[in-house]
């Protein structure tokens, strides 16, 4: 990786002496957050600063009859109580669509809710006081007079004739509806060797963040500028959407995202009571400050998953699988999510079922209804878990009615490595996948033989173990495909400045931005590496529209892909600027110059010519002394979208090992594998952890966390004693290995790798789970796998 | 409504005196008045553990204790910890392993950590995982804090050896 080459620009970047690609380096700069000192929006304190608290409704569905805050408005501290239709006079409402997602529609959703409110916990009214428990106490006198309309809370009636209406303008609750048909399925079925179906029920999450969503706004009226700092993923968007619905240009809003308490796709949205925040700042001209606590963050941070979905599969004898075909219903809630839509998720089942097999052969339809429940929109892996969960239940359920091993029934059917180029039977096209490799490797890695025996050595104790395996594929790198063909104003464009500074360290703005990722890290690795200085010179600035280049943000395993991409671009220009620069000073040739530790050194032999401080030195300072007519420029720009496949698809497996107790229900997880392959590899020790939080966070999903609601929309488990989380307890540890097949998109050949541990993990928890119950008769479909879900199906209870 | 109460206490190190209402917790008194911010808040009913601090050499949830029942009370916070080199060494465990990600968790978790390796010298992984478990982490999926854990109890054994 090291070896030196006659010509480093011949070199590909990757491979440059002392090269941080591919090595495990720590992230700069953690110190901030070991002790303490790290600046997240819930630190955050400007002169003059309210405080919102939102009063929320108690009904899922029902009419505001009258909103009395006078009570309210006389209380210590308080600055102000706003109503909705008082906050409409500076913010307009907006509707959650997107023109690719063809026929769904949705209704005007405004900040606060005016006249209506669809879901419990809706924001009716604001309180700003100074402090927010004096907010708190004023919310308390704010009386409000509803009438409790009939609340629309279960997705299998909601699409009823009988049912009521949520948005009578829309006509019914059909939010969105994709049908898709391949190849010839009826006929698939009729010849193949036996089918088998079931229903697979998933239940509704959310990411719980551990700082909840968090936003100060700060309008300066004399500026007429608004500054939003806020813990999103995508600062640009938010910058967009705030100007738009606020009556201003871009320029007039600069979004600052510092240290963020976790996203996962829950940061990616903008949210009613954000919005809200913006507006009150801008209405009562001072910074003002919400926080949502744990109880509104269960009730208002978006919900995900919550799918329905009947499923079918045909097989021959051999193994051969010969149709898939799905009937997914979801419930998003109210309103579909701005501005991305939800129906992202549902549109992302129907893409990717049957994603790893070369069945040509797939039948699907996807539903999205209305329900007056909280609103439902993409967190990590969207739509992964599903699709993974049903392709790969399926694929069990046929191996168990064929008599076939599942890895065996899986090596029969994945793409082989070597058919790519190639598209999916929805139509993905894959660029390079390794299904195949990664199936050995996890098979080496688990010692799958010794696992058997020793699973049917316990069976002889009456200890049931399992064994799960899953196979998957994840979207990364999402090109205008994902939004901006739909009209979103989401770029998937990103951009790096990169300058030589005057004591020779390099200063990098980049806009991909970090909310712990290691974005800041895999940065200044590329950086380090093209340019030829050591880390500690690079320092990254991201998180800011005043200060970096255009860009999307970190979401959908984008940042290394695309955002890594535009920064070693940019500092490939660099670099050949400081070159030129350095030609001149020493009467050289750039071509027999090359950059290494902080120097400008001969190619030829490796001596030491200039080092960078100097360069610099006379480059800003010393000008006069260089020959006439030379302008050098040490700084350079990049921007990078892939453009040649809407989205770079990567692949993997996960394999789970668990231990299931039939009189209690409680499933033990042993031991968990996962191969992945997410092309080129910046810093492994970054993607393992990647992969080992996605996992935990699958897990959870396949074993604890259900947002549960009552039939009346009441959600009954709002806070994190009874919504469980994964906790270290019983969590197990994971082994993670890799196959590597850069994608040829980049030079840098980097694919995401931020969704594929939760894609997979639940479906291979409950593989494991019907493996260990097998001479149970029993087949679960349903997650989250709770002690009642498996002795009921157990017959036990 | 209530008067205030006025306290006293010793937080890092420093003595401290306030007028506080009864009802404010340690962690709003923590962030909100001494601008302690390293104390995070995660759920405000103690679940999470992200505003683990040190009442007395023993770990407490912040937001489930009043400021006024710290009257005289000796406080340490994750500053506190920071600036006196107690845990420099878990601390640099914890960045080698990448044993954080967004870092809300961090300061409740080297709290709970290193009043483990304070009771127990040489833990166990199972013993980790069971200490830590009133420590919520959404990022990590806890493997790497265990190892960091893990490393730092053993280079302690070996440096006292």
């Amino acid at each position: 990786m090291s070896s030196i080459r006659v010509n480093p620009d011949t070199l590909s970047v990757l491979d440059r002496p002392n090269s941080y690609i591919g090595k495990t380096v720590p992230r700069p700069n953690l110190d901030r957050l070991l002790q303490g000192r790290g600046m997240y929006v819930s630190d955050m304190e400007l002169p003059r600063m309210g405080h919102v608290v939102f009063l929320r409704s108690p009904h899922a569905h029902a009419r505001i009859l009258s909103i009395d805050a006078t009570a309210a408005k006389q209380m210590p501290d308080v600055i102000a109580v706003v109503t909705g239709k008082e906050l409409s006079a500076v913010i307009t409402p907006w509707v959650g669509v997107l023109s690719h997602l063809k026929g769904l529609k949705s209704a005007p959703q405004s900040a606060i809710a005016i006249d209506r409110v669809c879901w419990q916990g809706e924001a009716v009214a604001a309180i700003v006081a100074t402090s927010r428990a004096a907010a708190e106490d004023a919310a308390e006198h704010v009386a409000v007079a509803y009438q409790e309309l009939e609340a629309v809370t279960d997705m299998g009636t909601a699409l009823d004739p009988a049912t009521p209406v949520i948005h009578a303008s829309l006509g019914d609750n059909l939010a969105f509806e994709r049908i898709h048909d391949a190849g010839a399925v009826d006929q698939a079925f009729a010849d193949s060797d036996a089918v088998v179906e079931a229903d697979f029920i998933f239940g509704r999450h959310t990411g719980v963040t551990l700082e909840p969503r968090s936003v100060v706004a700060d309008w300066n009226a004399a500026e007429a500028r608004l500054t939003i700092y806020q813990g999103t993923q995508a600062p640009h968007m938010v910058q967009n959407i705030a100007a738009l619905h606020l009556g201003l240009r871009e320029a007039q809003v600069r979004v600052v995202c510092k240290d963020v308490g976790g996203s996962f796709g829950i940061k990616v949205h903008i949210y009613a009571d954000e919005m809200a925040t913006y507006a009150l700042s801008k209405l009562l001209r001072r910074p003002i400050k919400f926080v949502a606590d744990r109880v509104e963050s269960f009730n208002t941070d978006i919900h995900a998953r919550d799918h329905r979905c009947k499923g079918k599969i045909g097989v021959k004898h051999d193994g051969t699988i010969t149709a898939f075909e799905i009937d997914d219903l979801t419930g998003i809630g109210p309103y579909s999510m701005y501005p991305r839509t939800s129906a992202i998720e549902a549109n992302q089942v129907v893409n990717l079922v049957g994603g790893p097999y070369t069945n040509k052969n797939y039948r699907a339809r996807a539903r999205v209804a209305f329900q007056n429940k909280n609103v439902m929109c993409q967190y990590r892996a969207v739509g992964h878990p599903i699709a993974c969960s049903v392709t790969e239940g399926l694929v069990d359920l046929a191996a168990m009615k064929i008599g076939m091993d599942p890895i065996e029934i899986r090596r029969r059917n994945l793409i082989a490595d070597d058919g790519y180029p190639c598209a999916s039977p929805s139509g993905l096209r894959f660029e390079q996948l390794s299904h195949h490799a990664s199936l050995n490797k996890i098979v080496e890695m688990m010692d799958y033989r010794a696992l058997r025996a020793e699973q049917a050595a316990l069976r002889e104790k009456g200890i049931h173990r399992g064994i799960g395996i899953a196979s998957f594929i994840e979207v990364t790198n999402p090109s205008a495909a994902f939004y901006g063909v739909g009209g979103a104003k989401i770029s998937s464009q990103d951009g790096v400045a990169v300058r030589l500074d005057a004591q020779g360290s390099v200063i990098c703005a980049t806009s991909i931005t970090e909310q712990g990722q290691g974005t800041e890290s895999l940065t200044a690795q590329i950086v380090g590496s093209v340019l030829g200085v050591s880390m500690d010179r690079v320092r990254v600035i991201l998180g800011d529209t005043d200060m970096t280049p255009y860009g999307g943000g970190t979401w959908a395993s984008r940042g290394a892909g695309i955002g890594g991409e535009a920064a070693l671009q940019a500092t490939k220009i660099l670099r050949k600027n400081i070159l030129d620069v350095a030609a001149v000073i020493l009467q050289s040739t750039p071509a027999e110059l090359d950059i290494v530790n902080n120097a400008v050194v001969n190619v030829s032999d490796g001596a030491p010519r200039i080092e960078l401080n100097e360069l610099a030195r006379i480059v800003y300072f010393r000008p006069d002394t260089l020959p006439p007519g030379i302008q050098p420029e040490l700084m350079a720009t990049k921007h990078f979208v892939p453009r040649e496949y809407p989205f770079a698809f990567t692949n993997g497996v996960q394999a789970a090992w668990v231990e299931v107790d039939t009189d209690t229900g409680f499933v033990k997880l042993l031991k968990h594998w996962v191969v992945e392959d997410c092309g080129t590899i910046i810093n492994p020790q970054l993607v393992d952890e990647q992969i080992r939080g996605g996992v935990v966070q699958g897990l959870g999903a396949a074993l604890f966390e259900k947002c549960i609601y009552d039939e009346r929309g009441q959600l009954t488990n709002a806070n994190m004693a009874d919504y469980l989380v994964p906790m270290s307890g019983e969590m197990p540890d994971i082994d993670v290995g890799h196959v590597v097949s850069p994608t040829r998109e980049s030079e840098l050949g980097a694919k995401g790798a931020g969704e594929a541990g939760t894609a997979g993990a639940a479906a291979a928890v409950t593989n494991a789970v019907n493996d260990a119950l097998k001479p149970f008769g029993t087949k679960i479909t349903e997650i989250p796998l709770t002690p009642q879900v498996i002795l009921t199906a157990l017959g036990r209870i | 409504m209530t008067a205030p109460v006025s306290i006293s206490l010793t937080v890092n190190g420093e003595r401290v005196a306030a007028h506080v209402m009864p009802r404010l917790n340690l962690a709003d008194f923590l962030r909100e008045h001494l601008k302690l911010t390293g104390t995070h808040v995660g759920c405000e009913h103690g679940v999470c553990g992200a505003c683990t601090v040190r009442i007395g050499g023993e770990i407490v949830r912040s937001c489930l204790t009043l400021a006024v029942q710290v009257n005289g009370a000796t406080v340490q916070t994750i500053e506190g910890l920071s600036d006196t080199g107690e845990i420099a060494d878990l601390q640099a465990a914890f960045r080698d392993r990448n044993a954080l990600q967004c870092g809300f968790c961090t300061p409740g978790m080297l709290m709970a950590a290193q009043d483990l390796l304070q009771h127990n010298r040489n833990p166990a992984r199972e013993e980790i995982r069971e200490h830590l478990s009133g420590n919520y982490c959404r990022c990590t999926g806890y493997q790497a804090i265990v190892d960091a854990v893990e490393t730092t109890a053993r280079t302690r054994m070996e440096r006292s050896a």
